[in-house]
């Protein structure tokens, strides 16, 4: 952890602010997806977890390849925005609910959809990030 | 009521941030422990949380504060994901499987717990 200063105050709020956004988005994109997505399996979830898991795979290999990158951008961006804006604990206890009302293959189905796609997102945010320094021909 | 969905998802970054920052300060491991542990716990808590909101025995701005703010916020599946895609690249596949199986196969158990918990308690 790093030493305590002014800097790391800043620090903590600009995170706190992105998880506030975060979770705030997380619902609204939650309540979008309710309305125009009826399905068993719960796909609002699956989508932002999905979306932030692609986001959050680009912007850490940027971050790691762009020297200049403010470490502050990652931990508002990346700590606070993607991590609140995605969710585990929605995802378990919507497959519970599956498993408690008998539906124990959209549970099946849900579970390895989101850690399959979730893997696969992930990986294309970074070839896309890596891509974007091949074509450039920036250095590492 | 936003801004309860808000404070929450604040709060819980930080912790999450902390708890994580706090692991990492006692020696840096290959298997992901902070965002582990925080996916179980969170689980569990929201599985309770449920529990309760069903039976309406949690008001709404609770359920809106830690249901989910705080849950929604505190666990995270974009770190869990890039984490197994970070092991995997590592080539280090039997740590990146049991990552992967142990948060998702404990995580559903404790919301479980939590959830049947409450319902056994009060259902």
């Amino acid at each position: 952890m790093q030493q305590l200063s002014g800097g790391v105050f800043i620090n903590i709020i600009l995170m706190m602010l992105g998880g506030f956004i975060g979770s705030i988005c997380r619902f609204y994109a939650g309540e979008w997806a309710r309305g125009h997505l009826d399905a068993r399996v719960p796909f609002g979830t699956l989508l932002i977890n999905l979306l932030g898991c692609f986001f959050l795979g680009w912007l850490l290999t940027y971050a790691s390849r762009k020297v200049q990158i403010n470490e502050r951008v990652v931990l508002f961006l990346g700590t606070g925005f993607t991590g609140s804006f995605t969710t585990f604990s929605a995802f378990s206890v919507e497959t519970v609910i599956l498993l408690d009302d008998g539906h124990f293959l959209w549970a099946a189905i849900y579970v390895l959809l989101s850690i399959l796609l979730g893997l696969c997102f992930a990986i294309a945010g970074k070839a896309l990030a890596d891509s974007i320094f091949i074509r450039g021909g920036e250095s590492e | 009521m936003i801004w309860l969905i808000g404070a929450g998802g604040a709060i819980g970054a930080a912790a999450r941030y902390f708890l994580g920052a706090f692991i990492n300060s006692r020696g840096k491991r290959d298997f992901p422990i902070g965002t582990w542990l925080v996916n179980i716990t969170g689980s569990l808590l929201l599985g309770v949380l449920t529990g309760l909101y069903v039976f309406h025995y949690l008001p709404q701005w609770i359920w809106f504060l830690l249901g989910i703010g705080f849950c929604g916020a505190y666990t995270t599946f974009s770190t869990f994901s890039t984490e197994n895609m970070a092991l995997i690249e590592k080539s280090k596949y039997r740590l990146a499987m049991s990552y992967l199986i142990s948060s998702v196969l404990i995580g559903i158990l404790a919301a479980g717990a939590g959830y049947f918990l409450v319902v056994k308690l009060i259902g």
